[in-house]
């Protein structure tokens, strides 16, 4: 396993799991309501053209955050196979 | 658990509300059960769309159906999902209760759409769960199995695919079931917030008049929407309860417990069971899907900005080129009309009234029309193809310089055309203050009515009126460019200062793209030109008959010229009266006047210097009317319409709030009259800051 990374290290294209971020904050909560939990698997998808924001996959659709957030959300990065 | 005594009432009218996240096909689904009957305003007090329409049972019975605005959680952090919750938890006076709710989800985003249908089971009312785009669960590779989900909720569950019709006659048999049952679903509270759910409750039942289940579902919203947002037309909660969450709030924040987080992933546990049985998933990870290919491109470094800029201006063309020919005949139209009425009736005052004020008046903004039909026809493809998430995840970072989000860049982009439609686009922004940035500095951008004056002014310039074509283009270009430049800069101000708030989010779904669907994009589109009409018709016709009236009056002697009935008339007056303020300006009472004719629309502008300056009006060629400008002169015998007056009176076209159609627009989408006039006020205020800046410093230099 992996070292927990922050969401905007990982690379574009790598899966990843949620490990854990900040429990208050409007972003936050509104993130965990879309699905982003501890636990959840996600995709960085790509970020746009001028580096910020970031697309990520999480269950099965595409959602952007800012880096902003994205440094508070650490991630456990999967080794592809 | 009892039902409302009025649902079992077979003669009333049931009310259904339609719910869902944004993009799962509800208003397809909406508009193919109630056809045209539907009835499209606002929520009083928040400009929030509401649509009511009427559907039929499989019996002929009438059913009221509220197509509720997309959400993705009750816990709301935008108008539209404040107008959802407060509507289904029978917050709002203005509007019934539903008795019943059809909940629609997007089976290829199951769990994520499901999380809103967890909050709503809550509520324990009879709900329909509509399983819509099975075709895109089935290419995602995903097996729902509809039974499993029916028996396991406890309700009636319809696969569809609402863009094929698939699905609407099942759900309007269900709809037209008498007995439609309440949800089995049981999830349990997490412990560590359960005690404070019940306490929560109690009080919402004693104080605040709650019925059971209601309060009980109110209560965990409470506890997820941190900074509960309120809108106009909504009831607060009582004192007693709010004290009772604020004690319940602190005691957490001691023991650092996550009450939000705790709860959300308690649902989204009871979501994870239902799927585990009823959704046979083939692959989880599907890596890249048809959208994830084509965001390969428009989303790319280089592409991307390739396909923005190709969108952008394929837009702009159509907008110039298309609208050319229809507004020709509504011009023609408007001549025919004019002198119809001329001939039928005796000259005379009314007759002027109708003509000059009512019929003119109306004619100059509905011209327009044609532009904003295109402009509304474009945004709505762009929002149902899904390009528009795109667009605004590219703009994003850009927009985010001066406080801004994504999704202001193409109602600002609309504007160049005409700020109405943008300022109409800007309900997609989900934050309020965002969104009233958006809208203040919005007429900025250099609408297509100012061209006339640029153009004018710009032939102005020199004496044979032949300027070279690279000062041409670059005076245009530093036009749009000083208006492009002072709406970031004020949007960067009123970050700061006026409309200070949290750094906006971009937490945005990208949805898969989509087929668009003409009819309902064309439907939309029909809908936000009839309320524009509606709205700022009246207001536009009053106006028009006011400027009108001002010229007119009082009358001058039989056989004056039209120059000299407007010389002395109210609006010469007023021309006059307002000399010694636009004076530092270099302007002249004469230009006061065309710039009081202005807020009709800026373009008039030109037909009131034809006036004033006594020429016979041309469309095609202003050669006499540059002429009279440039033999104008001021009493002492100086010209009036130097080159740099001409710049200085470009300069204030680009900056002062002339347009009275965007007045109230603005009013409309604001709710107040206190925002309209204060763009009226800063903008103009800043405008002759600006030209008199540019028309001192420049005569000091010698110009």
């Amino acid at each position: 396993m992996a070292d927990s990374i922050s969401l905007s290290a990982l690379t574009v294209g790598a899966s990843a799991v949620v490990k854990s971020y900040p429990i208050k904050g409007t972003a936050f909560i509104r993130l965990r309501e879309m699905g982003l939990l501890p636990g959840t698997r996600i995709i960085l998808m790509r970020s746009a053209p001028m580096g910020d924001p970031l697309e990520i996959k999480v269950r099965g659709y595409n959602l952007t955050l800012r880096k902003a957030e994205a440094d508070h959300i650490s991630v456990e990065p999967i080794e592809d196979k | 658990m009892s039902l409302p005594a009025h649902v079992k009432t077979a003669n009333r009218k049931p009310v259904y509300a339609f719910v869902g996240n944004p993009n799962c096909g509800k208003s397809t689904l909406f508009n193919a059960l109630t056809g045209l009957k539907q009835k499209v305003g606002n929520y009083p007090g928040v400009t929030v769309e509401r649509k009511i329409g009427t559907a039929y049972s499989q019996h002929g019975q009438p059913m009221t159906v509220i197509d509720l605005p997309g959400a993705y959680s009750l816990a709301a952090r935008s108008p539209d999902e404040a107008v959802t919750r407060d509507v289904l938890l029978g917050r709002r006076t203005d509007t019934e209760m539903p008795d019943r709710i059809v909940c629609i989800v997007d089976g290829s985003n199951l769990e994520r759409n499901l999380y809103l249908v967890h909050q709503i089971l809550d509520l324990g009312r009879p709900i329909i769960l509509v399983v819509n785009m099975m075709d895109l669960a089935t290419k995602a590779g995903l097996e729902i199995r509809v039974n499993q989900l029916e028996k396991q909720l406890g309700i009636p569950v319809i696969a569809a695919q609402a863009a094929r019709g698939q699905g609407v006659i099942e759900l309007k048999l269900a709809m037209s079931r008498q007995d439609l049952p309440l949800p089995r679903h049981r999830w349990d509270i997490p412990a560590e917030i359960s005690s404070a759910v019940s306490e929560i409750q109690a009080s919402l039942q004693n104080f605040d008049h709650k019925p059971p289940l209601i309060a009980r579902a109110e209560s965990l919203l409470l506890l997820t929407d941190q900074d509960p947002l309120r809108v106009s037309g909504s009831q607060p909660i009582s004192p007693q309860t709010s004290k009772i969450l604020q004690n319940w709030k602190t005691t957490w924040e001691k023991a650092g417990t996550d009450w939000a987080g705790t709860l959300v992933a308690a649902r989204y546990d009871a979501i994870g069971k239902l799927t585990a049985d009823s959704v046979h998933q083939v692959d989880t990870f599907v890596a890249q899907n048809t959208s994830d290919r084509i965001d390969a491109i428009t989303t790319h470094g280089l592409w991307g900005w390739a396909v923005l800029g190709a969108l952008m201006t394929a837009l702009f063309l159509s907008i110039f080129t298309l609208a050319e020919y229809p507004m020709g005949l509504i011009e023609a139209t408007v001549v025919t009309l004019s002198d119809a009425v001329k001939g039928a009736m005796p000259a005379g005052d009314l007759r002027d009234l109708i003509t000059d004020g009512a019929i003119a008046g109306v004619g100059g903004v509905v011209i327009f029309l044609p532009q904003i039909l295109i402009l509304f026809f474009f945004i709505g493809l762009l929002e149902s193809t899904g390009y528009m998430a795109r667009a605004a995840f590219i703009m994003d970072r850009l927009m985010g310089k001066v406080g801004l989000n994504g999704k202001s860049f193409i109602p600002l982009l609309s504007s160049y055309a005409c700020a109405i439609p943008g300022i109409m686009a800007t309900r997609t922004i989900e934050d309020p203050k965002d969104r009233l940035v958006t809208i203040l500095v919005a007429p900025f951008m250099s609408c297509s009515a100012r061209l006339p004056v640029y153009l004018l002014m710009i032939a102005a310039l020199v004496p044979n009126g032949e300027v070279p074509l690279l000062t041409k283009v670059g005076l245009m270009l530093l036009m749009y460019a000083l208006g492009t430049f002072g709406a970031f800069g004020f949007a960067w101000l009123f970050k700061r200062t006026l409309l200070k708030g949290e750094p906006p989010l971009m937490i945005m779904e990208l949805p898969p793209y989509r087929m668009p669907k003409i009819k309902d994009v064309t439907l939309h589109m029909i809908e936000r030109a009839g309320l524009f009409l509606k709205r700022a018709g009246t207001i536009i016709l009053a106006i028009s008959i006011v400027l009108w009236a001002l010229t007119a009056f009082p009358k001058a002697r039989e056989e004056a010229t039209a120059a000299e009935q407007i010389a002395q008339s109210y609006a010469g007056q007023a021309g006059k009266l307002i000399e010694p303020v636009i004076k530092p300006l270099g302007f002249n009472w004469e230009i006061g006047i065309g710039l009081i004719s202005s807020f009709a629309a800026r373009e008039v502008f030109v037909s009131s210097m034809s006036v004033v300056f006594n020429v016979e009006e041309d469309e095609e060629d202003t050669t006499p009317l540059r002429e009279a400008l440039q033999n104008s002169r001021w009493p002492d015998g100086r010209p009036l319409f130097t080159p740099l007056v001409c710049l200085t009176l470009m300069i204030f076209y680009v900056f002062a709030m002339q347009c009275i159609s965007t007045v109230a627009i603005v009013k409309r989408e604001t709710n107040s009259w206190k925002w309209p006039l204060f763009q009226i006020g800063y903008q103009t205020g800043f405008a002759w800051l600006l030209c008199l800046a540019v028309f001192q410093i420049g005569s000091a230099l010698g110009y």
